[in-house]
């Protein structure tokens, strides 16, 4: 079956997927105690008798993680439990201090939503979430000897600066009928998750750093034959592909199981329900723990922690803090600022929108705001290695530079100029216009008598632009642009050259 | 109301990781039944009004402030470690098993 192309394997099985996406919530806290929730601490310097699981130590909810995870859930469309409780997952492994995970089992937080999905060609895929509950983080092994993976490692070290940090768990219910787009949907609902979890400022939602993971459950079951309900055959046996963190990841990921497990089928073999690992390098999955051999988890109501109780007026308090569906809120935008496909694409993957969108809130030009934001702008950003939001120049700034230039009191060139000094931290647009003097010179006389002094010293260029060849008058304007070391009005000058010569532009 | 067998024990020590003899599986398998079937003989007398409870004292959304508090210095947090390296908790080969 060597040589079977994942559009050949959708031709004869019908894919169905599920994902576990796990959002790491940007608290200042950790879940259950006081402890830093911070990205790259030295190990194990974030940690308390309550995330080291000590005997004797009592977790306490962290009221911002309940509330990020109401705010998550209703964005999702979810239901909120009026009475919702904590679990204990027991398993052993060394990430996991207490030898259990505190969870959510039987009674989630956030259950039954569902979430709009928009593809790239504007179809809508709508998602049903199962549930989206609140647990906590593990701690972070690191594996000595050998290679650096799990295998022939002589022993592993633990850092649990990451043990308790909240995460919000979303559960999907089977996705039936996207037959070969299933990597497509896949991907734009991790994106569509990613999104709406940086519009609510929850997390900051960087896959890169793990703040936003992915478990890809896939299965194929056989076409229906014409005539027939798909949604009649029975599900096939599935497998969880863990953590992968990346958007184009969750895209090769499907495709790699699609085909591995079509191949297996085809050949009359079974697919084994189980765990498999993602390999970035190889774009394959390997197997992990056989689902039938482990996963008996023994949950059981966590003792220490009360129920979580949320009132409705809370509720609804939270729910008019939800921001619009991003998918919306781009399309919006797209229309309201007059953008191309293309222009919205690109600032979509610059992650500008925000940027230009709070420029035009501070008055700018859409159009200017995209100008700057992506050519001048994005260009530093990306000779320094940093992020558009990194540099020292806010919307508001743009959004002055540009009413200079609007004013006439600049022009582009000096107005990249100001740039420059405002990415050098020497004030606002206006205050570098004063302090270097970059103002254009838009006193007319001046600029009479410059171009007088011009036109007296090419008398062959006057006598051109009064023949009729008014493109001549670019020398003059050239000439002028010198005398004023750029700091004239272009547009200005050329209509002060003709009235001059005595021609009207 | 069926019982605990004996396998079901020896599942379950293999799950906590407790090992456990022939003898133990024996001995434990009779009195862990009877705890289990005291627990159940509970749940005859609770009638459909009686909601299930994980909690006996009355009290919800005892939450505290996301405010950060002091944790331990490394050295504090890894002093009751059997082994300790590099400021990390030193564990012993992960076989057998995946995170």
């Amino acid at each position: 079956m060597a040589g079977l192309t994942y559009e050949k394997a959708l031709e004869q099985f019908d894919p169905v997927f599920g994902i576990e996406v796990h959002v790491e919530l940007n608290t200042a806290t950790k879940m259950f105690c006081g402890c830093a929730n911070q990205f790259g601490a030295e190990p194990n310097t974030q940690v308390c008798p309550v995330c080291l699981g000590l005997p004797g130590s009592m977790p306490v909810v962290n009221e911002k993680a309940v509330e990020s995870a109401i705010r998550l859930g209703l964005s999702l469309g979810c239901s909120i439990r009026d009475s919702s409780r904590f679990a204990r997952k027991n398993y052993f492994y060394p990430d996991v201090s207490k030898n259990y995970q505190i969870s959510q089992y039987d009674e989630p937080t956030c259950f039954e939503g569902s979430l709009d999905v928009v593809l790239d060609d504007g179809e809508v895929v709508t998602v049903g979430i199962e549930r989206a509950h609140m647990e906590e983080d593990a701690g972070k092994n690191t594996h000595v000897g050998g290679t650096g993976g799990i295998q022939g490692a002589s022993h592993s070290l633990v850092d649990y600066n990451r043990g308790g940090v909240p995460l919000v768990e979303i559960v999907t219910h089977p996705i039936q009928g996207t037959g070969e787009r299933v990597a497509e949907v896949a991907r734009a609902y991790v994106a569509t998750i990613r999104d709406i979890v940086k519009a609510l400022d929850i997390s900051d939602g960087r896959m890169e750093q793990g703040s936003v993971r992915a478990d890809v459950n896939l299965s194929l079951r056989p076409k229906a034959a014409a005539g027939e309900d798909q949604a009649a055959v029975p599900f096939g046996k599935r497998s969880e592909t863990k953590n992968v963190n990346s958007l184009r990841a969750i895209e090769r990921a499907i495709h790699h199981e699609v085909v591995r497990q079509a191949e297996l089928l085809l050949a009359g073999e079974p697919v084994v329900q189980e765990t498999r690992h993602w390999h970035e390098d190889t774009g394959s999955t390997t197997p992990g723990r056989s689902k039938e051999q482990a996963e008996d988890y023994r949950y059981f109501p966590e003792p220490d922690l009360l129920p979580v109780e949320p009132s409705r007026d809370w509720v609804e308090e939270l729910r008019g803090t939800i921001p619009e569906h991003p998918a919306k809120m781009r399309a919006r935008l797209k229309d309201a600022w007059g953008f191309s496909d293309t222009d919205m694409r690109d600032a979509i993957n610059a992650d500008a929108l925000d940027l230009i969108a709070a420029s035009v809130e501070a008055g700018a030009k859409p159009q200017a705001a995209r100008k700057w934001w992506m050519g001048e702008l994005a260009r530093t950003a990306n000779d320094r290695g940093v992020t558009l939001r990194d540099l020292a120049v806010t919307p508001a700034h743009i959004a002055e530079l540009q009413s200079l230039i609007d004013e006439g009191k600049i022009n582009d060139k000096l107005a990249r100029q100001a740039l420059e000094g405002v990415l050098a931290g020497e004030g606002s647009p206006s205050e570098v216009v004063s302090s270097r003097g970059l103002e254009v010179v838009s006193d007319d006389s001046a600029l009479e008598a410059a171009v007088d002094e011009a036109l007296a010293s090419q008398p062959d260029v006057l006598a051109k632009i009064q023949d009729g060849k008014v493109q001549a008058a670019g020398a003059i304007v050239g000439a002028v642009m010198k005398a004023t070391r750029g700091q004239a009005d272009a547009g200005r000058v050329r209509e002060i050259i003709l009235q001059r010569a005595g021609v009207e532009g | 109301m069926s019982s605990l067998e004996r396998s079901d024990v020896e599942r379950l020590a293999a799950l906590a990781r407790i090992d456990m003899s022939d003898g133990d599986l024996d001995r434990l398998s009779g009195q862990l039944a009877v705890i289990v079937d005291a627990v159940a003989k509970v749940a005859e007398v609770a009638g459909e009004d009686v909601p299930a409870t994980s909690h006996p004292i009355p009290l919800s959304n005892v939450h505290r402030p996301d405010a950060v508090r002091p944790s331990l210095a490394q050295d504090a947090a890894l002093a009751a470690a059997p082994e300790a390296e590099e400021g990390r908790f030193r564990v012993p080969q992960i076989l057998g098993e995946d995170a």
